[in-house]
């Protein structure tokens, strides 16, 4: 039997390790990745923490975060297509005219 | 049993992670995460969250990869057109700060404990559907809107003439 | 109805609110009917003389709404006139100790020690007031109506009058000196309004500024004078103020000093508004409005509430014997510097200006030798013939289409016969004819100036010359207008008409109070009973007590005994209004030619006179040059080379902070998912190390 901690830092090092895809990297198909690598490791801090605390609402927002990444998955793979067709690039540092 | 295990997913879940975000061609990164998430769904089977874990499968590797891979394949970059990563003052910012959000996480949760109270079947199939029926029905109905939502604008968004 | 209303003053508010539904009413009426007037394409409709009444403008139906404003104006003023006569009856019938009225109508202004509440009070001095007012103002505004009838801007006239009323009734009703503040800024306002009536020209509307301007000088020195009397009293209403003073004596904190003080700041604003030296220049420019309102207000009512106001403070002014020297010193110059001026005047309503500033003059100097209640009488005869006298000129200048050059007149007494009676009848009240009005009262004054323990043979002098000037000039605008060859433009003397009754019945009724308005204060050395002067007792013997306490002064019930030195007296002033009448009567009607001799025997004299002293010009250079320079300095070196670079300086420093910090949005969105992680990493951060 051991206690909570570990998966919570387990869920840390998932959820850091996708921040570091968001931030340092230029492709947008892996962004996206790395974003579904955070929500995961958000996922197994739900999980874990709502077992061990006998709670099925730590279940019930795993689902829901699952939800909502099958939608941002979804909705941001066709902005990507569109963004491809138009600029025929995933270079998110190509993508900047919202610069000043 | 269960920290051998433990230590076993957990190791092939953040070794995943990992080469999803260092390989360079997308198609090994999405392959590396269906591994990442394979591994995850087993650490949901670890603590009981059986439903969720076949959800995880499910959802996770056989619907949104899929989606990526599709997408990978569809537009098809070729190998010189893929951006050039080069390492940078602030790629290395980016990384020490996930690094410390990484520590600050484990220290944060280092000494958090659960209340000695019996662990039930708290993510079986009759125990979620029991909340999300009862106490979670209006989120869960709220989730169809969502899901909708996602439909119609990815259809919008990736048709050829808007 | 009497008995309906058995206690009439508790329907004072009234008298306000009359004239208030007036202002209402005839605004609403401005507002809806004259919009295109207010437009600033409307060009036609105001040439030269556009406003004059001008009878030739052509007949056309007269539009109901000018009905309406014709009946509703005069008609709230008529109602109030009512109420005001019914009060003062009723106010006649309680014992003289018990004569002041106090009813308040709704708290104010609540702040710390300050309590005002708007209340009015009627008394024997305000009494006096409000029937001029209401009377005068009423005849007046039954002769604007005639007078303004080919007017354009017909309703925005008699709102500007009703508003005036109302202000002015506000002023000699209101119970504390704030609200006396509130009328006192509201008529200056309306004075600005009025004069500027016809604001196309730019005489007018530049006369308009000169009075507004030159006034707030004035009202700085009563606000002033107000803040010292809240500091000392500790309340501003006249009673509370009265009641204090006999303790505050006591306890030293009011000395002689402070009361100097208080009282010559409030006749700073005095000399303001009642047109007194050095404060009189706007007075004749104020001519530039229409005839009517320099009859109203720049003769018969908004002048004399400075006379007013030092009478209501009478018992502050008795305690300083000082300020009461300079009121008086100041009145008597007033009188005979104001005087000299109107001896060369051309313009008929300039002479009557000039006359109306002496005619002040010498209400301060009654005023300023103790005899406030002669001064009181003089300013109710002095409202009732100037008002003739102004009216009058009106209807001459109605005649003559517009024409004030008295030079350009002569022999009207043929073509008006009504405006020459009765303006023949003021003449001889402001030239003090026995048995008319200005006789008495000029020379309670006269004799109060010699006799007073203020007085002295010298301000009697001063007086004296003055009054035959006064009858001098009076005389000479007489005789240019009415009398001798006519020397009109050909195309002007054939349209010389009598003017309508709404004009001339106004004229007989004044011309009637200026015979017997006179005949309420008959003295006692000519058989009287000086009713008039009982009748104000009241006020003012309050202010005796004080001086008297104050001084320890004695023998001060002087004014009761029978003096031939007084017959005496009288006799001289009627000789010297005599004899100012011979010299007009020799120089412009024996000797017509003779006046421009001697213009041209003494250039510069007569440029000197004829230019009012060059007191404008004076003060062009001494003070305006000044301000003006200075305020050009403020602006150079001050506005733009100190406050505007600082203003440039800061959004100069923001625009090139903003110019670097805008680096930060790359747009890419890496960037911004960073400062995300970034945030979230401080956030945790603090949570586990707070």
């Amino acid at each position: 039997m051991m206690g909570p901690s570990a998966y919570l830092i387990l869920s840390g090092i998932l959820f850091a390790i996708g921040a570091i895809g968001v931030v340092a990297r230029k492709n947008a198909l892996i962004i996206l990745m790395s974003v579904e690598l955070m929500l995961n490791g958000v996922n197994v801090a739900f999980v874990a923490v709502g077992s061990y605390m006998g709670d099925p609402t730590g279940g019930i927002f795993a689902f829901m975060v699952m939800t909502v990444a099958a939608a941002e998955a979804a909705v941001g793979l066709s902005i990507l297509i569109a963004i491809y067709r138009l600029k025929e690039t995933i270079d998110i540092t190509e993508l900047s005219v919202l610069k000043w | 049993m269960e920290p051998i295990l433990f230590t076993l997913f957990g190791a092939i879940a953040v070794g995943g992670a990992l080469l999803v975000v260092t390989r360079k061609n997308p198609m090994s990164a999405a392959l590396s995460l269906i591994m990442s998430l394979f591994a995850v769904a087993a650490l949901f089977v670890l603590r009981q969250a059986h439903f969720l874990a076949a959800i995880q499968v499910i959802v996770y590797a056989g619907a949104v990869v899929v989606l990526f891979i599709f997408v990978i394949m569809l537009i098809n970059v070729p190998e010189n057109r893929l951006p050039i990563e080069k390492p940078t003052v602030y790629r290395l910012l980016g990384v020490v700060a996930a690094g410390l959000l990484m520590i600050e996480g484990g220290l944060a949760s280092r000494n958090f404990s659960a209340p000695a109270t019996a662990v039930g079947e708290v993510g079986s199939v009759e125990a979620v559907g029991h909340a999300l029926f009862t106490d979670y029905l209006f989120a869960f109905e709220v989730t169809s809107v969502l899901l909708l939502a996602a439909v119609v604008g990815a259809t919008v968004l990736a048709k050829k003439k808007i | 109805m009497v008995s309906a209303l058995s206690n009439i003053h508790e329907y004072l508010w009234l008298i306000l609110a009359f004239p208030l539904a007036g202002v209402v009413l005839n605004g609403i009426i401005a507002l809806v009917a004259e919009r295109p007037l207010l437009l600033p394409a409307d060009g036609h409709g105001h040439d030269d003389h556009g406003g004059h009444g001008d009878a030739h403008g052509g007949h056309h139906e007269t539009p109901a709404y000018r009905k309406l404003v014709a009946f509703i104006a005069p008609g709230m003023i008529f109602a109030a006139f009512v109420v005001a006569v019914l009060s003062v009856l009723q106010l006649t019938r309680m014992p003289a100790e018990a004569r002041t009225v106090v009813q308040t109508l709704f708290p104010w202004i609540q702040a710390g020690g300050l309590s005002v509440s708007v209340a009015l009070q009627l008394d024997p001095l305000s009494s006096v007031m409000i029937l001029v007012v209401t009377g005068v103002g009423f005849l007046i505004h039954v002769y604007s109506v005639g007078y303004m009838s080919h007017e354009p801007a017909f309703a925005r006239f008699f709102f500007y009058l009703n508003l005036f009323m109302f202000s002015m009734l506000t002023l000699v009703l209101g119970s504390s000196y704030l609200l006396m503040f509130v009328g006192w800024e509201g008529v200056g306002l309306c004075s600005y309004l009025l004069i500027g009536f016809w604001y196309e020209k730019d005489s007018a509307s530049t006369a308009g500024k000169k009075a507004f301007v030159v006034n707030r000088v004035g009202d700085f020195g009563f606000l002033l004078a107000m803040f010292l009397v809240f500091w000392n009293f500790g309340t501003l209403n006249y009673t509370d103020v009265m009641a204090k003073i006999p303790s505050l004596q006591h306890s030293g904190i009011l000395t002689t000093g402070l009361a100097t003080a208080i009282t010559l700041l409030m006749f700073v604003g005095a000399t303001g508004k009642s047109a007194q030296i050095p404060l009189y220049v706007w007075l004749p420019d104020a001519m530039e409005g229409p005839t009517p309102v320099s009859a109203l207000i720049h003769a018969a009512t908004m002048v004399t509430a400075g006379v007013y106001m030092v009478a209501r403070s009478n018992a502050l002014f008795m305690l300083a014997p000082f300020t009461m020297g300079t009121v008086a010193v100041i009145g008597a110059a007033t009188a005979i510097f104001a005087a000299s001026m109107g001896i060369c005047q051309k313009d008929i309503k300039r002479v009557l200006a000039y006359s109306t500033v002496s005619q002040l003059g010498y209400m301060f100097l009654a005023c300023g030798v103790g005899a406030f209640g002669a001064g009181i009488f003089h300013l109710m005869t002095h409202a009732f013939f100037k008002a003739l006298l102004f009216l009058g000129s009106g209807s001459v200048i109605h005649a003559m289409s517009g024409e004030q050059d008295m030079m350009k007149m002569g022999s009207l007494r043929k073509h008006t016969p009504i405006t020459f009676w009765t303006m023949f009848i003021g003449t001889l009240a402001i030239a003090g004819i026995p048995g008319l009005a200005g006789f008495f009262s000029k020379d309670e004054i006269l004799w109060r100036a010699f006799s007073s323990d203020h007085g002295s043979p010298f301000l009697w002098a001063v007086a004296a010359v003055a009054a035959g000037t006064t009858a001098f000039y009076m005389f000479r605008l007489i005789f240019l207008t009415f009398f001798g060859a006519s020397r009109m433009d050909k195309e002007v003397e054939k349209h010389v008409h009598e003017s309508p009754f709404s004009m001339t019945i106004p004229l007989m009724v004044l011309a009637a109070l200026s015979i017997c308005g006179g005949w309420l204060g008959i003295p006692a050395a000519l058989g009287g009973s000086n009713y008039f002067e009982k009748w104000l007792e009241p006020i003012f013997e309050g202010g005796h007590k004080a001086a008297e306490a104050a001084t320890e002064a004695i023998g001060h019930g002087a004014m009761a005994h029978h003096d031939p030195m007084e017959f005496i007296l009288m006799g001289a002033s009627v000789a010297v209004a005599l004899f100012g009448i011979a010299i007009a009567y020799y120089l412009y009607m024996v000797r017509p030619e003779k006046p421009a001799k001697i213009a041209e025997g003494n250039p510069n004299l007569y440029r000197l006179v004829y230019n009012k002293y060059f007191v404008d010009e004076l003060y062009e250079w001494l003070i305006i040059r000044r301000i003006v320079d200075w305020s050009i300095w403020l602006w150079q070196m001050f506005d733009v080379q100190f406050i505007d670079a600082i203003v440039n300086g800061v959004a100069k420093t923001v625009r090139s902070a903003g110019d670097e910090t805008r680096k930060i949005q790359t747009g890419v969105v890496g960037n911004y998912a960073f400062s995300i992680l970034l945030g979230a990493v401080f956030i945790v951060g603090y949570l586990i190390w707070r």
